[in-house]
């Protein structure tokens, strides 16, 4: 176990099921949970349902991802100093109208990268200087590990998000801080819905959020699951002049 | 996008493409239910038939699953409609609570549970799930949610206690939990030779929290209607040997199997069933008289084999569940049983129970004082017709037929079983009408 089980957890973007998934697995190890989403009210009934099925306190916090003034005040407004804190914070609109729209496409690169890079590196500041051990877990996708025609505006943004992880990992190696990178590939939840994704390849937000437990215990720096890390390598190893010519 | 799902109810039969949404937020379900001409909302999926299959619009509660408040002095849960009773057991058989109604499957939701007002095996002694529901939220055709209940707008309550869902899409219930000393049933079993046996089995046990019985419905001549009488009763602590006492909870975790591909056609035959039925009649009779199950067990045999529908093959199945009055049932019962022998369509799940008083007020609520029958078939021509001749004696016997396992009934067979309850309804959606219809292709087929 990475933590001790009264460290608060702090999530980030609580409204998505991933968020709602991992929220789940901290509550039932006993960890008190801070949820956090632009709209509180929002999040009531997922406040109420965690605290009464797994006996913890939960409280719900107001966090906008693109107000990135506000954050220090977010972090100083919680109840109790988190242990670890979870981006699932992500937004992903129709990529033609990203692409050809300057002020979506600003979005998409705020809401993916921009806000929770820097919400995790004001939280990976204080949580670096507690004497305790202590994580940051940033969820990108594997959108970021090479841009695809389909959605590469949301992939560069979750690229630059992985970079910013992975700096952030070696400026705190030497400290007791965690920084943990998870790059799902298709899970079935509100952003995928209605898309027809290939069953085999699709997991759900509940048995993804129990692989990342897994990979945070063994305190894993980054997390893809094993099916995608082989999809992946194949991916990023095509030669350019291959890779732009295939259809996926 | 996609055009629409496949569907089907848990019997696999009839499958439709549907269109189904599955709102995350109980905010966003009527919108959800105004995207289509009618729309229908939908559990877990395990009503048997076409109750809640709507290609128009069929609307998921699988999303909304909240808990929002539990008062243990009271034992009143407060949740959304989708929350499931395993999810609700999970939580609060810990805490010394279960729910003071359930089904045979726990994979139900509460909105489910509620539409077709599920019965139990203490129906005789507790009514149905509906009677321990304190309020619904419901979302009605005109587009806006009202609480209602037993002691408010009751008229409206009581429509859709069993109501199918025509009434609108329950949002949030309160539902009182009873409390319990331990997760044990201590279970206790007679072997009844004949129907008349089981019968008076049944009406001297009348004490007992919960009764049902295993029939043989391919046995002929004196055997005819044996059936095991399974008798339970939640297990006070002080009843438990002493390793049990200390943990009173603590069951063991039974471990599930999934039926990895569907059986062949001829798997299930009247061969098979026989035979079956004749080693599960031995066993029962050798099998100790008294002894402790575990809640899951008890309650739920058929849960620990994931997608057991498959057994019966690609084809589908489909259940017959009907009530008999108390004064007609014995003899409608054993005409069913001769009809049943003579079609030689072995059914693999037989189930018999007393009814106790059913729920006049509301008008599509199943449960009538007197005895249910439960039998499944596989749907072959054989079996419909076989099941026709069933319909004949239920009706001749006043009886009915339990919408949650249907998918063939005819729209008379409704009208004479539920008689004036089907107007009432029929009256009660017409007067609510707005820009919200709800119906389902159950409901279409029998005029509702």
């Amino acid at each position: 176990m990475s933590a001790p089980a009264d460290a608060p957890v702090l999530v980030l973007g609580a409204r998505s099921d991933i968020a709602r998934a991992l929220a789940e697995r901290f509550a039932a190890r006993g960890h008190p949970v801070q949820l956090a989403a632009r709209d509180p009210g929002a999040i009531e009934r997922d406040r109420a349902d965690l605290a009464e099925r797994h006996g913890v306190p939960v409280t719900a916090h107001a966090f906008d991802a693109l107000d990135t003034a506000a954050f220090e005040g977010v972090l100083d407004a919680l109840p109790a100093v988190p242990h670890v804190v979870v981006s699932a914070v992500g937004f992903m609109p129709d990529h033609e109208a990203s692409a050809a729209d300057p002020d979506l496409a600003a979005r998409v690169i705020a809401s993916n990268l921009t806000g929770p890079a820097l919400m995790l590196e004001a939280a990976a500041r204080r949580l670096a200087a507690l004497d305790a051990d202590t994580a940051v877990i940033g969820i990108g996708s594997v959108a970021g590990d090479r841009g695809r025609a389909k959605n590469y505006v949301y992939g560069a943004a979750k690229a630059g998000f992985a970079a910013w992880l992975s700096g952030m990992r070696q400026k705190h190696a030497r400290s007791r801080l965690l920084v943990m990178t998870v790059k799902p590939g298709f899970v079935a939840t509100a952003m995928t819905e209605g898309m027809d994704l290939p069953a085999r390849l699709t997991t759900t937000p509940e048995a993804l959020a129990g692989r990342i437990l897994a990979a945070f215990d063994r305190r894993r720096p980054v997390h893809v699951d094993l099916v995608w890390r082989g999809i992946m390598t194949v991916i990023t190893l095509m030669p350019e002049r291959v890779f732009m010519r295939t259809k996926f | 996008m996609r055009a629409g799902d496949e569907i089907s109810g848990w019997g696999r039969w009839p499958r439709r493409v549907c269109r189904v949404t599955a709102p995350r937020d109980p905010g966003a379900v009527a919108a959800a239910a105004a995207a289509g001409p009618t729309a229908i909302a939908r559990g877990l999926g395990r009503a048997y038939g076409d109750s809640a299959l709507n290609p128009a619009g069929t609307v998921s509660t699988r999303h909304l699953d909240r808990i929002l408040a539990f008062d243990p002095a009271t034992g009143l849960l407060e949740a959304e409609a989708g929350l499931s009773l395993a999810r609700i057991i999970e939580t609060f058989l810990p805490r010394g609570f279960f729910p003071a109604v359930t089904p045979g499957s726990k994979f139900v939701t509460l909105g489910g549970a509620i539409a077709a007002d599920v019965h139990g095996k203490n129906h005789h002694g507790a009514g149905s799930f509906a009677d321990h529901v304190a309020w619904i939220d419901l979302l009605g055709p005109d587009g806006t949610v009202r609480r209602c209940g037993p002691d408010r707008d009751a008229a409206l309550f009581d429509a859709t206690a069993g109501g199918m869902g025509l009434t609108g899409i329950v949002l949030r219930a309160g539902l009182r939990l009873a409390p319990v000393e331990s997760g044990w049933i201590a279970q206790r079993t007679v072997a009844a030779p004949d129907l008349d046996a089981a019968i008076a089995t049944f009406e001297e046990t009348l004490d007992a929290t919960y009764s049902v019985a295993w029939i043989d419905c391919l046995a002929t001549g004196a055997a005819r209607g044996r059936s095991l009488v399974h008798l339970g009763a939640h297990a006070r602590r002080a009843e438990l040997p002493a390793e049990k006492a200390a943990a009173p909870f603590a069951t063991p975790r039974r471990r599930s199997r999934r039926v990895p591909l569907d059986a062949p056609s001829w798997a299930l035959n009247a061969w098979s069933v026989r035979a079956f039925n004749q080693l599960y009649w031995r066993a029962g009779q050798r099998a100790p008289a008294a002894r402790l199950v575990d809640w899951d067990g008890y309650f739920y045999p058929l849960d620990a084999l994931l997608e057991w529908n498959r057994i019966y093959g690609a084809r589908g199945f489909t259940q017959y569940q009907c009530a008999l009055p108390l004064a007609t049932a014995r003899d409608a019962l054993a005409d069913q049983l001769d009809a049943i022998a003579a079609a030689g369509a072995g059914s693999f799940l037989a189930v018999l129970k007393r009814f106790g008083p059913g729920a006049p007020a509301r008008p599509l609520s199943f449960p009538i004082e007197g005895y249910t029958l439960a039998l499944d078939f596989p749907v072959t021509a054989a079996a419909l017709t076989l099941m026709d001749r069933l319909d004949e004696i239920t009706a001749a016997a006043g009886g009915r037929l339990y919408l949650a396992k249907d998918a063939r009934m005819t729209q008379r067979m409704l009208e004479t079983g539920y008689g004036a309850g089907v107007d009432r309804l029929r009256r009660l959606m017409a007067e609510a009408e707005g820009p919200l219809r709800f119906s389902s292709l159950q409901a279409r087929r029998l005029g509702l």
